[in-house]
């Protein structure tokens, strides 16, 4: 089969993989939550309570159903975009997500952007001397920033940054004694666009801390990627080629070895995302930062089932989404691969 | 930071990959000698009751009595650190030990079989392996509830694909070797080729994998009770005594948040020491170690 005609199967096999895992996702969180110990009506109204009140949350639940019929409803329901509604103030979750994800989205992006760039440059930094200095002080920086707990990250942080020295503040995402931006929901493109720089100011003043701590605990992995990948070029045999014709180190790094390094760090930048999500789960309630991560934690506080589903199966299923696209692209960006 | 990343591979040198896995051993060693001698501690009277305190001051800073101060209950932040570790270690162990008694068989059959079922296995831990860490563990943490081994089973669920992975690969790699081929046809059964080629080189593959997942397990364990789940109020924990510091940071309190948060980072650090070094120096000395790939 030609190159091309691989590359489109794979691209099929692919995207047609994408909503099998989509529903197995959704199915394992349904039938998790049902499976479970416990009645969720005793979690939400207490054992005492009368059975009226029982029934009726029973009956607006879909509870009385046979669970077949449950999970019919549940996917159909999917599939239409209704992902059903809070049991705490009867906002529905669609909504819910939709009012927490640019939050979310706004603090991880900064991160990441943050982890790339400080992570590549602590990754690059060790080359001119492989296992010298600058090197090791690389890979245990590596490690250092994995073994560091987010959360508590987090609290150090805040102690140094927000309390002692006072610069920043301790957390939230926007004073309270001001009207935040409207629009998007991303505070920053909508201040900028409303020109007003008092917003602008104070929701970055806010976005700093945590995007910062979220993005120094991820560089690490990009430093890792590249350092890795650097390595393994620059034992290739292209580079044995250009160094024998004479070309300068510099030359053969910056024009030879590193392009081919930084493709894979497309790989791993998808696998970031899977991880800037458990992060992002920590930094949020720590930075009471009002993100999606920061409504799943209320939710399971308040036993909103509803909620704690649909905020599972929306993430779960961007992050798959991400996953294949970021697959998609390096296949159509790396002409060396087989598949 | 961990929390669903498999931790990029990396060949150190040989020579410093086994000094790397000695710094870890020592480190994992002095924990585990901690989480056993702090309940002996804590008998004789040397160190305070975790869980006791009424009579102490609440959130006294680090004195002569409690050298690293009391929390918003009196209790002392030093004796529940140290009883951290065991918890720590304890439910860590649980959860792989459990992780690995259903992935490893389960990998195994799924490799040497093949066909439908097998498919079906993959696509349905593939699934499991693409959801971040966290929030599967968080999931399921929340439909277990609060107890030691829900914990080691919410755990446990998370690590599961990652051993029936690596070693389903081994299996069916394994099983299309032409030796194996060849002994198969002298008549060896199924048992036998997998003991006899297979575990030796899921020997050297595991227990890498099986420090970096603790490292991994002890920051998940520590996020969930930091997210109030996991654990019962009564055991300390670290990653719930982290939660309740929160609330105390923007007071300037800060011997609640560092002490157990220090002792999380340095478990962590020690057991991701231990796993590179091992990682380093197993495929610096046989050369042939498989490492866990992504794609099937």
């Amino acid at each position: 089969m030609s190159r091309r005609r691989q590359l489109l199967a794979y691209l099929a096999s692919r995207l047609l993989l994408l909503p099998v895992m989509l529903w197995l996702i959704a199915s394992l969180v349904f039938l998790l939550l049902r499976v479970a110990p416990g009645d969720p009506i005793d979690a939400l109204l207490g054992t005492r309570a009368p059975e009226a009140a029982r029934t009726a949350l029973r009956q607006q639940l879909g509870l009385d159903q046979s669970l077949a019929s449950q999970y019919g409803h549940f996917l159909w329901d999917l599939l239409h975009g209704q992902l059903g509604t809070s049991l705490t103030n009867q906002e529905s979750v669609l909504s819910v997500i939709g009012r927490s994800l640019p939050a979310s989205l706004e603090l991880g992006v900064l991160a990441l952007l943050i982890a790339a760039v400080l992570g590549l440059a602590v990754g690059f930094s060790g080359i001119a001397r492989p296992e010298g200095r600058l090197d090791l002080a690389g890979r245990l920086y590596g490690i250092g920033t994995y073994a560091l707990p987010p959360f508590w990250a987090a609290m150090v942080v805040q102690l140094v940054f927000a309390v002692w020295l006072g610069w920043l503040p301790v957390g939230g995402r926007f004073p309270a004694t001001l009207v935040p931006p409207s629009g998007t929901g991303f505070y920053l493109l909508d201040s900028l666009r409303s020109g007003s720089w008092s917003q602008f100011s104070a929701s970055l003043r806010h976005l700093v801390l945590p995007a910062a701590t979220l993005g120094v605990l991820l560089s690490g992995i990009f430093d890792n990627a590249l350092r890795l990948n650097l390595r393994r070029a620059l034992d290739s045999d292209y580079v044995e080629a250009a160094r024998s014709r004479g070309l300068s180190e510099t030359r053969v790094v910056l024009r030879h070895a590193l392009p081919n390094a930084l493709l894979p760090l497309l790989t791993i930048t998808g696998i970031t995302v899977a991880s800037l999500i458990g992060g992002a789960l920590l930094i949020e309630v720590t930075f009471s930062w009002p993100g999606i991560a920061f409504r799943l934690q209320e939710a399971i506080g308040q036993r909103d089932y509803p909620v704690v589903q649909g905020i599972v199966v929306v993430v779960a299923g961007l992050v798959v989404a991400v996953g294949v696209a970021v697959d998609l692209l390096v296949a159509l960006l790396d002409p060396r691969l087989k598949f | 930071m961990a929390l669903g990343v498999p931790f990029p591979l990396k060949p150190f040198g040989p020579g410093l990959a086994a000094r790397l896995a000695r710094w870890g051993l020592v480190i994992v060693v002095a924990y585990a000698l901690v989480a056993l001698a702090t309940p002996l501690l804590i008998q004789a009277g040397l160190v305070a009751d975790a869980n006791g305190g009424l009579e102490n001051p609440i959130y006294g800073p680090p004195s002569l009595a409690h050298w690293c101060g009391t929390d918003r209950l009196g209790r002392d932040v030093c004796a529940r650190t140290l009883a951290g570790s065991g918890v720590a270690l304890e439910v860590v162990a649980l959860a792989l030990g459990l992780a690995l008694l259903i992935g490893v068989p389960l990998g195994m059959v799924s490799g040497y079989l093949g066909g439908g079922l097998d498919r079906l296995l993959v696509l349905l831990m593939d699934t499991l392996y693409t959801l971040p860490v966290l929030l599967l563990s968080v999931v399921l943490a929340f439909l277990l509830g609060k107890g030691l081994p829900n914990a080691a089973a919410a755990l446990c669920v998370v690590y599961v694909p990652q051993y029936f992975r690596v070693v389903r690969n081994q299996t069916a790699q394994v099983k299309a070797d032409l030796f194996v081929e060849a002994a198969r046809s002298l008549g060896a059964g199924p048992i036998w080729i997998l003991r006899r080629y297979l575990l030796r080189n899921v020997v050297t593959t595991v227990p890498v994998l099986l420090s970096l997942n603790a490292a991994d397990a002890v920051l998940v364990l520590g996020g969930l009770g930091f997210l109030g789940l996991g654990l019962p109020e009564s055991i300390p924990e670290w990653g719930s005594d982290l939660q309740q510091a929160l609330g105390a940071v923007p007071t300037g309190i800060w011997w609640t948040a560092l002490y157990p948060g220090l002792a999380m980072f340095g478990l962590v650090l020690g057991l991701s020491f231990l796993g590179e070094g091992l990682e380093g120096w197993l495929s610096g000395a046989s050369g042939r170690l498989e490492k866990p790939s992504k794609q099937t």
